[in-house]
């Protein structure tokens, strides 16, 4: 009796839920739903005939491609972070540790122009690569060198847990048993870190296919050849082209949402995989 | 057996020099990637900024139009960050404190803006209250401005920074249980008594965490503010806004001075981060060493 009488005394869920659902309706669903209306008003034939010209797919397979191996060197730079964060004591680690947070903390427009000033034939980086015939900036290896930069905290900030929390009796057990350092690095620890390092891979792309300012400061902004797809739906809108720029949006939503299902997926995975129920 | 023992032997000795050698080597491409990554970066700004000198510097932080630049990016935050705050603790409340349908559903929509691009989220503005957009003829017959205009700015940033502070109060509030809360209630404290006694004193670092993180989101959001702008100088220019367009100009000294600032706003958001973990963790440790006496 004690229990239900409490369970009711709670207050506040009518106002807290009303207004988390209204909130939620009037700034995110329903303008959302503008893109899907506008969308849905189109043809199949007009969709793959917006979809499908050069500039279009170009742009797609810039941002496909640069995002893809920017999330794969976040991996192995995400991995080596949280290692040595976790694993080893260094003098200011506290301080490195809040610095990985920048890119997070930085606004991508002021990341955009320093990344470019580093980068360029006369900045501190792009001078030292000229003479080896290495052009980063306003190439698409510059939209990488971006994309790098503002995903590498997500690796390193789901490994470093899963790292954190690992069991020291099996890898003690497994190096008393005669095996390498390395061989405990693959059979033991890695087995245990690649659901966050799926994790962390995973958010970096979803990133990195929608990262618009730190990104058109360094590309350089070629048509067919560094153009992201985020500018150009900014172009589109520029040229009042919203039939364009809503079907290159949504076909972009629809590569996130099956992006967030995928996360979802992979958290629940690391959750399952770390014992935290 | 003799193997066994050779192998076993040879893990005592010879790895230790070998491990010594790995482990500086990582530790010294960690600190390679930290440089060229993380404190280059910050360091660009300020050289930058200061290559035609320091009066050059404070000449383009005191510019008319900066000093506009800057009211607009707190008028903006100012508005959009506590309506933000609000949500959060609203949404927080209702998830953490009460069984409902469509729970699951419920938070996977309050993260969604996180996976939309920026642009997106200035986008959809402008199909709804653009010139050919759902309310643009209404809007324009009565003469309000949304779009090119203060609202729209914050409403392209309350998207953008929409589930900072919902997403660090839920599993923290879900943690917690609501023992206390039920205790204050049954000693006959009434619903906003409880709220301000006991909740609000329990979430508050991580309130004050998520709120930083919802701020600095919001004086720094590019892409979003960017497709609704309209980029009028001096009217709807914000900060990161100001920066591109005097970095167009080919005006690089003024735009790093600009940047500066908000890269200071960075720095002080990760200090400000790292104080509050702390706060929150010496909480935790409080609350654990309470429950051991």
């Amino acid at each position: 009796m004690a229990q239900s009488a409490k369970t009711s005394l709670m207050p506040g869920l009518r106002p807290a839920l009303g207004f988390t659902v209204l909130y939620l309706s009037l700034l995110v669903l329903i303008p959302l739903s503008a893109l899907l209306l506008k969308s849905f008003g189109l043809g199949p034939a007009e969709w793959f005939e917006l979809l499908t010209r050069p500039r279009v797919l170009a742009s797609f397979r810039v941002t496909l491609l640069t995002s893809l191996s920017a999330a794969a060197l976040n991996v192995a730079l995400g991995l080596l972070l949280a290692w040595v964060l976790v694993r080893y004591p260094l003098p200011g680690k506290r301080v490195i540790d809040a610095l990985i947070d920048l890119p997070f903390a930085l606004p991508t427009a002021v990341a955009g122009i320093v990344l470019t000033a580093i980068y360029a034939s006369n900045g501190w980086v792009g001078h030292l690569l000229e003479p080896l015939g290495i052009k980063v900036a306003f190439t698409p290896l510059g939209i990488t060198v971006a994309l790098i930069f503002i995903g590498l905290p997500f690796v390193v900030r789901t490994v470093q847990p899963v790292l954190q929390d690992l069991d020291p009796a099996a890898e003690e057990a497994a190096s008393s048993l005669g095996a390498s350092r390395w061989q405990v690095f693959v059979k033991i620890i890695f087995p245990n870190i690649v659901p966050a390092l799926l994790t962390g891979f995973a958010l970096a792309f979803a990133r990195g296919l929608g990262e618009y300012g730190s990104v058109i400061f360094i590309a350089g902004n070629r048509p067919m050849v560094s153009e992201i797809v985020p500018l150009l739906i900014m172009t589109k809108l520029e040229q009042f082209d919203y039939v364009g720029a809503t079907v290159i949006g949504m076909a972009m939503l629809l590569i996130s949402f099956v992006l967030l299902l995928i996360i979802n997926a992979l958290q629940a995975w690391t959750r399952r995989r770390t014992g935290a129920l | 057996m003799t193997t066994t023992f050779q192998a076993a032997g040879s893990a005592v000795t010879r790895p230790q020099q070998r491990r010594d050698w790995v482990r500086y080597a990582l530790i010294g491409s960690a600190l390679l990637v930290v440089a060229l990554f993380l404190i280059m970066p910050l360091l660009t700004v300020l050289v930058e900024g200061l290559r035609k000198g320091w009066q050059t510097y404070f000449d383009a932080l005191v510019e008319p139009n900066t000093l506009s630049a800057i009211k607009l990016t707190l008028l903006v935050a100012a508005i959009a960050v506590p309506l933000n705050t609000v949500f959060g603790v609203a949404a927080a409340w209702a998830i953490a404190r009460f069984e409902f349908r469509g729970k699951s559903l419920l938070i996977t929509l309050i993260d969604l803006p996180f996976a939309v691009s920026p642009v997106i989220a200035g986008l959809i503005y402008v199909l709804v209250f653009g010139a050919n957009g759902w309310f643009g003829p209404w809007l324009a017959e009565h003469d309000i401005r949304i779009l090119f205009a203060v609202p729209g700015l914050v409403l392209a940033t309350i998207f953008v920074t929409f589930p900072f502070v919902a997403r660090e109060l839920i599993p923290l509030m879900q943690e917690q249980g609501r023992e206390e809360e039920e205790a204050a209630l049954s000693l006959g404290a009434s619903g906003w008594q409880m709220f301000f006694k006991v909740t609000l004193p329990n979430i508050k670092w991580a309130l004050l965490y998520g709120v930083t993180l919802c701020n600095a989101r919001a004086m720094g959001e590019f892409g979003a503010v960017s497709v609704v702008s309209g980029h009028i100088r001096g009217q709807t220019n914000t900060l990161p806004l100001h920066v591109e367009i005097l970095y167009n100009e080919y005006n690089f000294a003024a735009s790093f001075a600009v940047a500066s600032l908000l890269a200071l706003l960075a720095v002080t958001t990760l200090i400000l981060k790292s104080v509050l973990e702390w706060k929150q963790q010496q909480d935790r440790l409080a609350a654990a060493n309470e429950v051991t006496e």
